[in-house]
């Protein structure tokens, strides 16, 4: 079976857990506690006035009603608009979810970057004090609260050591944003060869970015540390250390790639883990994310902007999974489409 | 009759046997030992907290706000002049009261589940799985997040809210591990001896799919505690003025940069600890039961 | 792409476990000296105060990009902060105005020399626009409008290019107060009009986003969610130019990183800080910090009449007795306010306002009280704050559990997040016991009891009914204060408030700002947003 069959066949088993969060986002925002009606009606409204807004909203119709409209509007695309800012939720999504894409991308890089050489560099000693130190190091990053972390960064780089530019966001003020193409900053101002907002972006984004980092690096780590151990203990490595290779061959270009798959697993799990966890991170720094809409949103029952988020986080999660899937028969053409 | 996995050695008590295989273990593994003294240690402080603490963790005392840490205040007070010590002692209480409320109800709730559905199969199966996919595409502390919202922020639907989102891992587990073992040989024998489908799965399958998910209860533990935390941080959390560190750390973050540390810095450390006396039990507890399975 | 290759990269990447480069790279200092940069924690959502829906920040845009008729000119405090001074009505877009002889209607003079940002120039047919505009829309801006008596596009009317005629239905002293408050901004009609569809006759899609104004500032950019920065309209003629040329809002939701900005230099001024803050800020003495009595505000304890027991006035009483009322001021005012207990008897002796009213803390007293009513032992009651104010919502409730504990009242917290308090406080009224906070845009003690304790006005959260305080209240809102019934009926309001006590106020908080000490010009507004016409930048 070809590759864009796998493919399309992921995207409709998919299917059926995007109907049910569509169902359950409705729901969910609908028992929410405030009325739009009348936040939206605005401060001295009266009785009327709401009452108005609320079937110009829409909001007097019955569930099924209001479900029916909703469906089709996503059928046209038309996530609808933001009561509190009046802006289609289209829109805010597009501008907020690169911002939240590039955070989560360079903590993951940073965590791929620190997880992986611990984990290795532990597989490789096990149960030595370098082991110890190593699982001790990733589990406390863990058993932090993230914003916690972030404050305390904030309060030791920024504050004390003054290492780092004020947490303001993506950009200091004195900066204009690159022009969009992707939406992530690093990228845009390096096509247009920026450097100087390269620079810039790139210090605003390093704190938040380490402070997520630092909480995924111990799944990450333990996961490389267990699947290494397990590549390592394996016939083929003993063959090839018998046969003389050297010691980094036998670890990067044997062991490592053996053991690359759960890796793959956990790093799917730990992307979707951290675009739900970017909430508490980006209130920390002002980041202008999706994780700081969400809770702006749900905490006015903004009831479009939170199903728009909900549903683009789950199709983000979906296609998370397909790209994951699609990289273990990359990387291990013995993992067969699935029958 | 429960089939062991480890059969015993020759001579010696059941027993005798596991607390040889414990100090085994545990002298392998120095931190181990560490998480069971510490995990031991929080167990006090919950069960005997009220009582052992020098002043009353909800009497406020707006004189002496906000001192740093001496002898009369070991931890300092807060903004309202309450012994910061007597309230992170006695908020072991409430905070392992979510985290083990909340990862019992997902693990009994979610391993049912997953063992109807692993031993069914068909459309039990499927509408379970697909049910489990829904939450699991959900952003989880999102979905915390509006369940708390939606009904309200008491201690029981903390509780509600993380048991959902910690769902699907047991059912996940569960549903695997029944299904390997369906059609295992013990299981055969035990279905001519004439035991009826629920007692099969009661007595003989379920036991067996106890370990893995053990190890995952540790886990889930201290992540049930940085939920609640979390969901403080945002102002969704449990009600003022009850003790409980992730409030806590919450409220006393806003006070670092004017330099009272020491609101935020004690409740983090005891959280911290706690999250990973748990993580650290889970591996611990992963090498005593199934040693093969090691991270 | 190739396995083999596919898989080098990977291991590159993991591999490569380069910490990043920690450097601080300087902002660009350019134009720091002429531009001032405000940081707060929510920004406007919209350009036109008169859309639904538009939050308070976004009034800081009517104030700043657009123009009025008339101001208010400027007092000093004895502290040195500079405010508004509501008696001293000072032109702006009106060069002068006129009231008519019968005293029905009023005449403004527009300045001939003022256009709008983009040139053209204003005339009258704008101010009929905006003014019909801002009585149609519905919503907050109607509802204000007709506070000050101002209801119907009929009494407006164009006399010439430069003179703009509003009839009175009623007469009160209110309603020229009302033409400076923020709503009635003057909108370029004719850019507008291009811009209106049939749907939307008053253009509300296209000024959402774009101010078609003709005030000190231009806006520069808006970027929802992060910033506004406005920049200085040179051929502003309704006032002195604005001493800054650019003003950069930016929004920054954690108050610990606002505060470490100002005090790291990096933004100029703070708003929306913690009263604790604020008050060691002053005490530093490395920034200055500016407060002012917010006006005609008080924030205080509603009790709901439809609680059973609260139904009854020694009960009332008794929880106004059952208060530790220096504690709040200390814990969770920081003593940024002034308070509003401990007044000398149940007759005032003037019509000052806010003052304090007649009570204190007195636990033995309070528990007297509650066994002469019926409830020596006590009763349970949620105490409701908004989240949003939990700053010093939620020490005050502490608090205030702890105080009504001693005298066997058993409260709960309840804390409801910003959007449902509206509905749950304001609309439905239904939360027994309460914070409240309301603050009148125009200083009169009878404009606070008309929005407070007149039966089934918005902020009467408290569901409180009294047929004399109606009755007083509406004579006395249309009488000016020079009149002879005046005194005496604010007086009589103010022993009926003291005696009842649906409401007991705590204290009247400060509006704090914290500026650099090079930052000129801040005045305090009853608006509570930053008008950056006054503001410059000197030597320290």
């Amino acid at each position: 079976m070809s590759r864009f069959a796998m493919i399309g066949r992921r995207l409709a088993q998919a299917i059926p857990s995007i109907i049910g969060i569509i169902v359950v986002t409705f729901l969910l925002t609908r028992a929410l506690p405030g009325d739009p009606a009348v936040y939206f009606a605005g401060p001295a409204a009266d009785e009327k006035s709401i009452a108005e807004i609320r079937a110009a909203l829409g909001l007097d119709k019955s569930l099924f009603e209001q479900f029916w409209l909703y469906l089709g509007d996503l059928a046209r695309g038309d996530l609808g608009v933001s009561i509190s800012t009046g802006r289609p939720v289209l829109e805010e999504l597009a501008t907020r979810l690169p911002a939240s894409l590039e955070l989560t991308l360079v903590a993951l890089i940073f965590a791929i970057g620190t997880a992986l050489p611990l984990g290795i560099l532990a597989a490789t000693r096990p149960n030595s004090w370098v082991d110890h130190l190593c699982r001790v190091v990733v589990t406390a990053g863990v058993s932090l609260p993230v914003f916690f972390t972030g404050l305390f960064f904030v309060y030791t780089f920024y504050f004390l050591l003054d290492v780092v530019p004020s947490p303001l966001g993506r950009l200091d003020i004195f900066y204009i944003a690159p022009d969009h193409m992707t939406g992530f900053y690093l990228i845009d101002s390096l096509i247009v060869g920026d450097l100087d907002t390269f620079g810039a972006s790139f210090a605003q984004i390093v704190l938040p970015a380490i402070t997520m980092g630092v909480f995924v690096l111990a799944p990450l780590a333990r996961m490389t540390r267990a699947s290494m151990l397990q590549a390592l203990g394996s016939d083929y490595i003993r063959t090839a250390q018998a046969s003389g290779l050297s010691r980094s061959k036998v670890l990067f270009s044997y062991a490592f790639r053996n053991a690359l798959l759960p890796i793959l697993t956990t790093l799917g799990m730990v992307f979707s883990f951290m675009l739900g966890a970017n909430v508490l991170v980006e209130k920390v720094f002002a980041w202008p994310g999706i994780g700081s809409y969400a809770v702006n949103a749900l905490v006015v029952s903004d009831f479009a902007a939170v199903q728009g988020f909900v549903l683009s986080m789950a199709i983000l999660f979906v296609l998370v999974n397909l790209a994951i899937d699609v990289l273990y028969t990359i990387v291990d053409p013995r993992v067969g489409i699935e029958g | 009759m429960a089939v062991a996995e480890h059969p015993d050695s020759a001579g010696e008590s059941a027993a005798a046997a596991w607390w040889r295989h414990f100090r085994y273990v545990v002298s392998e593994n120095p931190v181990t030992l560490f998480a069971f003294i510490l995990f031991a240690m929080f167990v006090v402080m919950a069960v005997f907290g009220p009582w052992i603490v020098p002043y009353d963790p909800l009497a406020s005392d707006t004189a002496n706000a906000l001192q740093p840490p001496t002898w009369a205040h070991w931890f300092g007070t807060d903004n309202l002049g309450r012994d910061v010590f007597s309230r992170v002692v006695v908020a072991t209480r409430l905070d392992f009261l979510i985290a083990f409320s909340a990862v019992a109800l997902s693990f009994v709730i979610g391993s049912v589940l997953g063992c109807l559905s692993g031993y069914y199969g068909g459309w039990t199966d499927r509408v379970v799985g697909r049910s489990i996919d829904t939450i699991m595409a959900f952003p989880l502390f999102v979905l915390a997040m509006g369940i708390v919202a939606a009904l309200g922020n008491t201690v029981e639907n903390i509780v509600y809210a993380t048991a959902i989102i910690n769902l699907p891992f047991y059912t996940r587990v569960a549903r695997a591990e029944v299904n390997v073992r369906r059609n295992a040989g013990f299981v055969d024998a035990a279905k001519l001896a004439g035991n009826s489908d629920t007692r099969l799965l009661v007595f003989h399958l379920y036991p067996n799919i106890l370990p893995p998910m053990m190890v995952q209860i540790s886990l889930n533990l201290g992540w049930a505690i940085l939920n609640a935390a979390g969901l403080s941080f945002i102002g969704l959390g449990v009600r003022p003025p009850a003790p409980e560190w992730g409030i806590m750390v919450a409220e006393g973050a806003t006070f670092i940069v004017s330099g009272e540390w020491w609101l935020a810095l004690f409740p983090g450390a005891a959280l911290m600890l706690a999250v990973f006396c748990f993580n650290l039990l889970g591996d611990g507890l992963r090498d005593l039961i199934d040693p093969q399975r090691r991270t | 792409m190739k396995r083999r290759d596919f898989l080098k990269t990977t291991g590159l990447m993991a591999g490569a476990s380069v910490l990043p480069m920690l450097k601080h790279l300087p902002a660009s200092a350019a134009g720091r000296d002429d531009t001032i940069v405000v940081v707060l924690a929510n920004g406007p959502n919209s350009m036109d105060i008169h859309r639904k829906g538009t939050n308070r920040p976004s009034y800081a845009i009517a104030v700043n990009l657009y123009d009025r008729l008339v101001s208010f000119g400027t007092k000093t405090l004895a502290n040195g902060t500079s405010m508004y001074n509501y008696q001293d009505i000072v032109p702006e877009l009106a060069e002068s105005w006129e009231l008519a002889a019968d005293g029905m209607s009023m005449t403004f003079a527009i300045r001939k020399d003022a256009t709008f940002h983009d040139g053209t120039p204003v005339t009258a047919e704008d101010v009929k626009w905006s003014f019909d505009r801002a009585v149609s829309v519905g919503g907050f801006p109607t509802v204000q409008m007709k506070a000050g008596a101002l209801e119907k596009t009929e009494q407006f009317s164009v006399v010439d290019s430069h003179t703009f005629k509003i009839d009175f239905i009623k007469k009160s002293k209110l309603t020229l107060p009302d033409v400076g408050v923020p709503v009635p901004i003057i909108i370029n009609s004719t850019a507008a009009k291009k811009e209106a569809t049939a749907d939307d006759p008053w253009a509300t899609e296209y000024l959402h986003r774009n101010p078609l104004g003709g005030g000190a500032f231009k806006l520069e950019r808006w970027d929802p969610g992060q910033q506004v920065v406005y920049s200085r309209f040179e051929d502003w003629k309704s006032g002195p130019l604005p001493g800054v040329e650019r003003v950069i809002v930016r929004e920054v939701p954690s108050a610990s990183t606002r505060r470490a900005l100002l005090e790291k230099g990096d933004a100029d001024i703070s708003l929306d800080l913690p009263a604790k803050d604020f008050r060691e800020l002053a005490d530093g003495g490395e920034v200055s910090v500016q407060g002012a009595p917010i006006e005609n505000s008080m924030t205080a304890l509603g009790l709901n009449m439809n609680f059973e027991p609260f139904q009854n006035k020694l009960v009332r009483k008794a929880v106004a007795h059952a208060i530790p009322y220096k504690e709040i001021f200390e814990a969770a005012a920081f003593e940024r306010g002034v308070p509003m207990w401990g007044g000398e008897s149940l007759t005032p002796k003037d019509i000052s306002w806010p003052q304090p009213y007649p009570y204190d803390t007195d636990y033995d007293k309070a528990k007297d009280l509650l066994a002469e009513a019926g409830y020596k032992d006590g009763f349970e009651v949620p105490l409701s704050f908004n989240l949003g104010l939990a700053d010093w919502a939620e020490p005050a409730a502490l608090l205030v559990q702890e105080g009504l504990g001693k005298v066997g009242i058993k409260s709960t917290l309840d804390k409801i997040p910003g959007a449902n308090w509206r509905t749950k406080a304001l609309v439905e009224k239904s939360l027994p016991l309460h914070f409240k906070n309301f603050g009148g845009w125009l200083n009169y003690p009878d404009y606070y009891f008309f929005w407070v304790y007149q039966h089934g006005h918005l902020f009467n959260s408290m569901n409180y009914k009294n047929d004399e305080v109606e009755e007083l209240v509406n004579n006395t809102l249309l009488l000016p204060i020079e009149d002879s019934a005046y005194e005496p009926n604010v007086k009589r309001m103010l022993e009926i408030a003291f005696d009842e006590v649906p409401l007991i106020p705590l204290y009247q908080p400060f509006l704090d700002v914290a500026t650099q000490k090079n930052v000129t010009g801040y005045e305090y507004w009853f608006h509570r947003q930053l008008d950056a016409r006054s503001l410059g930048k000197g030597t320290v």
